[in-house]
């Protein structure tokens, strides 16, 4: 009995050690309106950034360094993982007018 | 196209100049609203299966595309809410003007082709999204009565900036 409930315990600390890489966080962006919201946001490398497209037509996430390009198609969402600290610019490629802006600091 | 602009250009002084009492013959009603928006949106469709049916270049083909996709979902919109508001789209001189405008742009487009064809068309996209999206924000959004109407062609308005926005860098790259 006692060693069962000590290789359960065993069992929890295991799982939880192998959940923690998995702790990075999620940044939501909304993509409504034409146009993001936020616009601006702060992220951590390592964390999944997801849009949400709310409007009828397809946007995408487009990075100007090319790091990432996510095609959002209406009411659905789609996300990227950040990998690279630093301030990412990106922009919809169907419609340019639509533009926002990832601050990732180190982890 | 000159047309289009003079006439809306003609409303637009009269409305400065007369004011709203002597400019209310003159607006656009929400049946003509829908559809000089819905036509124009249509005429765009057309111009981009013309580029589709006869540009090989990736950038245009996908521009092209981009421009069916997108006036198609809002051409769907703008059905689906005169279907809800029950209204009927009503035809007039302006979507007459931009009908036979954009026929007679296809026409000579159709004459060209390969790079001078998708520079013409890259150039005619910046120029047509730039006069509708005046028009719109200098007459048919301001004289638009019904909310929802107003709405949609507010959301039209950003889409289309981003298409001439897009049309733009595309006729740089063409140069």
């Amino acid at each position: 009995m006692r060693l069962c409930r000590a290789s359960r315990a065993a069992v929890l600390v295991i799982t939880l050690a192998a959940a923690s890489p998995a702790a990075a966080g999620v940044v939501h962006v909304d993509m409504k309106g034409i146009g993001f919201t936020p616009a601006r946001i702060s992220a951590k490398v390592g964390d999944a950034i997801e849009w949400a497209n709310h409007d009828f037509v397809v946007h995408s996430a487009t990075a100007r360094d090319h790091s990432f390009d996510v095609n959002v198609i209406a009411n659905k969402s789609g996300r990227t993982v950040v990998k690279k600290a630093g301030k990412i610019a990106y922009y919809c490629r169907y419609h340019p007018n639509m533009t926002g802006e990832i601050d990732v600091a180190a982890k | 196209m000159l047309k289009f602009v003079s006439l809306l250009g003609a409303g637009v002084l009269l409305c400065g100049l007369a004011g709203p009492a002597a400019a209310q013959g003159a607006k656009p009603t929400d049946p003509q609203i829908a559809h000089i928006a819905y036509t124009a949106g249509q005429l765009d469709i057309k111009a981009a299966q013309q580029a589709l049916a006869k540009s090989k270049n990736k950038q245009v083909r996908a521009f092209a595309e981009d421009m069916v996709r997108d006036h198609t979902s809002v051409n769907d919109q703008a059905l689906a809410l005169c279907k809800k508001l029950g209204v009927t789209p009503e035809d007039n001189d302006t979507s007459k003007g931009l009908v036979k405008d954009a026929d007679a742009y296809r026409a000579k487009l159709a004459a060209l082709s390969g790079g001078a064809f998708d520079k013409a068309y890259a150039e005619h996209e910046v120029a047509y999204h730039h006069t509708v999206n005046g028009a719109l924000e200098s007459t048919l959004i301001p004289s638009a009565n019904n909310a929802e109407l107003k709405s949609l062609l507010d959301t039209g308005l950003k889409i289309f900036k981003g298409h001439e926005e897009h049309a733009r860098t595309l006729a740089a790259s063409l140069k």
